[in-house]
């Protein structure tokens, strides 16, 4: 019995023997010898992982007495977490070794993160959720705080440590209460306890679970974290923090409101129509006063989070199936656009001010062009990909009768469409002033090119994606 | 009076009394020797009631770490305790009341607790039953057998902190001066002086 279980949760036992590893042989090797090695070994290792997942995975299982659930959702969730920590951390390599921050102990806390992803997404029990939670949550905020002599990254990591903490103590008070009235912390004896008339007590755990997950997501009102921690740590961090583990907490959300709470639907729609509306017009409208770019993505990724629950927030199959694709989407221009931001530097000092960008398509007509595509696919500006992410949520909405939050959703949008344009304004028609003059290497400009080809070609098909969504959500919602 | 009741009494009572001269002791250390003696004791008493286990764990880590690392602290830190003394005598008053609103509380507890419906009260507390796992392996078997992946987990949460902690603290310095105990005792007398013949008068 033990070994069908080691089975199941091979990928993440080979990460942790990784880390482990990774970690002894780096300490022996002495100082960050072997630093960029680990970084390397650690992205082919999360592709592989990725790869396996997505090949080999069939069927659901469980392991270890139900806490621990291998099914098509949760390996979907899997497979977008590894390949976008792969990409950030291929992506972010030659930022952290310019910058001399490329310590051996970074692709280790990433992939003890991305072990705590992949647990979250696969749990079957309040506690397994709870420990993935914080096995990721911990090793992030340490790498927030990387860059150690730097007054705005250790308040970052300060920061997102204790409204974290704060945070985990809500869910963790979710989770006791939905213990106590449901007398079980499995999710499949929760959603039988809840039945279809949940208990005012199991609702305040179902509460309180909701806004920890939302503190993680970053959705408003529990966004106050996201703009400081975005600006202040190093930003291969920032761009992490965007990618990978917003589409863990996000799919972890999905399951717990479907497979622990799917029979009291109506309670929890309300609370993530709200967190939706909030978060859409919150992230639309703060981005606008904003001059530095990762303070701009902190504001953009708030936004994209309402959206997200917006999917959720319908409550059916197609509404967790759009959440996935947003999701997928929304990882993918996130990457492009921080392999953009990762680059730009003046005098080999990194800026971040958007003025910096002003006449950057006469110096750079390519990679304007690229981040054009990124820009108005993040607006969700009709060719491209990241309207068809926006339009499948909007019309899971629709179809699940919240006509109202869809109506919000389209105004939010072009509200936020502001900002993105202001950019790809000054990029072509600002006033030149002293422009950025870092050059690009080639692995951020593969990154940037290839996320903008993506957001021009996926409309053809969205590369089979829809299909796999469907799947992982028919086996999420039953 | 069975033994077992006898052993209980006199456990009892040097709980009592250790937790009653921890408060009063005038000197920091005795108070954390008397508090070591409370724990022990209540460790006596959870054996006597068939926990093995939490009497393990309390004279662990309990007495094995807290207690010590109260020692230290209190042997270590200067801290004025003739001025805290003082201090506490300000606030009996208060203190008192406090706690006689908790031994209140308590007695309402214990009253609802005897008096409540539908209660039953044991003579004593049961131990395992006959033929059961004792507690420790009952645990063991949970923990390391059903709940096997959370314990690991719990044991890469807490590598996480310990790589963190070193991650964002420790600094190699260089502008200190380390001593080289290989480099002391190789010291060459020969090399280290040097001898200068200075003429009278003459001077360097």
């Amino acid at each position: 019995m033990i070994s069908t279980d080691l089975s199941i949760i091979a990928p993440e036992i080979l990460l942790a023997v990784f880390a482990m590893a990774g970690l002894v042989g780096a300490v022996y090797s002495g100082r960050d010898a072997l630093s960029q090695l680990l970084t390397w070994a650690a992205a082919l290792l999360f592709v592989a992982a990725a790869l396996y997942i997505g090949l080999t995975g069939e069927g659901t299982h469980t392991a270890f007495g139900g806490i621990f659930v291998d099914d098509a959702f949760s390996r979907f969730a899997k497979v977008a977490v590894l390949l976008s920590a792969a990409a950030v951390l291929i992506i972010s390599q030659d930022y952290l070794s310019r910058s001399d921050l490329l310590r051996f102990e970074y692709p280790i806390l990433v992939t003890l993160a991305v072990i705590g992803m992949m647990v979250m997404v696969s749990a079957g029990d309040l506690m397994t959720l709870y420990m993935g939670l914080e096995l990721q949550s911990l090793a992030l905020y340490v790498v927030a705080a990387l860059r150690r002599d730097n007054a705005r990254s250790t308040e970052a990591g300060l920061k997102y440590f204790v409204l974290g903490a704060l945070s985990s103590g809500l869910l963790l008070y979710g989770a006791s209460l939905t213990y106590g009235y449901a007398g079980t912390t499995e999710f499949a004896g929760i959603i039988e306890a809840a039945g279809a008339d949940a208990s005012i007590g199991l609702i305040f755990g179902l509460v309180f679970l909701c806004a920890g997950f939302a503190f993680k997501v970053s959705a408003a009102p529990f966004h106050m974290w996201t703009p400081d921690v975005y600006e202040g740590s190093p930003t291969p961090v920032t761009a992490l923090f965007a990618t990978a583990p917003k589409v863990a907490a996000m799919a972890l959300f999905a399951r717990v409101v479907h497979d622990a709470f799917g029979g009291v639907v109506g309670d929890w729609q309300q609370i993530l129509a709200f967190l939706a509306v909030v978060s859409m017009f919150l992230g639309a409208i703060a981005a606008i006063g904003q001059r530095d770019i990762k303070r701009l993505m902190a504001y953009s990724s708030i936004s994209h989070m309402g959206y997200a629950l917006m999917g959720l927030s319908a409550g059916t199959a197609q509404g967790v199936e759009s959440m996935l694709v947003y999701m997928a989407i929304y990882v993918v221009m996130n990457i492009g656009t921080f392999a953009f931001i990762l680059s730009m530097s003046r005098d080999g000092r990194h800026v971040t001010e958007i003025d910096a960008l002003n006449g950057f398509a006469t110096k750079e007509p390519l990679k304007a062009l690229a981040i054009l595509c990124l820009m108005f696919s993040l607006a969700g500006v009709p060719p491209l990909l990241g309207f068809f992410g926006k339009y499948a949520v909007l019309l899971a909405a629709v179809d699940a009768g919240l006509g109202w939050l869809a109506v919000a959703g389209v105004v939010a949008s072009v509200i936020g469409a502001f900002y993105y344009l202001r950019i790809v304004y000054y990029m072509y028609f600002g006033e030149e002033t002293e422009g950025l003059d870092g050059r690009m290497t080639t692995l951020p400009w593969l990154g940037l090119v290839a996320s903008a080809v993506i957001m021009l070609v996926g409309i053809v098909n969205l590369f089979g994606i829809e299909g796999l969504a469907e799947a992982a959500a028919a086996t999420l919602v039953r | 009076m069975g033994i077992a009741d006898f052993t209980f009494y006199v456990f009892a009572l040097v709980v009592i009394a250790a937790g009653f001269f921890t408060v009063v002791s005038r000197n920091p250390v005795h108070s954390v020797l008397w508090l070591i003696l409370a724990f022990l004791t209540s460790a006596g008493l959870f054996v006597l009631m068939g926990a093995e286990f939490v009497a393990m764990l309390l004279i662990i880590v309990y007495v094995g770490a807290v207690a010590v690392l109260f020692l230290f602290v209190v042997m270590m830190l200067d801290v004025d305790f003739a001025e805290l003394k003082a201090e506490m005598a300000r606030y009996v008053p208060l203190a008192g009341l406090i706690g006689l609103v908790l031994l209140m509380q308590l007695g309402l507890a214990y009253g609802t607790w005897v008096t409540g419906e539908g209660v039953e009260l044991l003579d004593a507390p049961q131990g395992t039953p006959e033929g059961a796992a004792h507690n420790t392996a009952a645990l063991g078997a949970l923990i390391y057998d059903r709940y096997w992946l959370l314990f690991q987990m719990a044991g890469l949460i807490l590598l996480v902190a310990m790589v963190g902690a070193i991650l964002l603290t420790l600094r190699h310095r260089t502008d200190i001066k380390r001593q080289d105990v290989l480099a002391q005792l190789y010291r060459d007398p020969k090399k280290a002086m040097e001898l200068k013949d200075v003429k009278s008068g003459q001077g360097l």
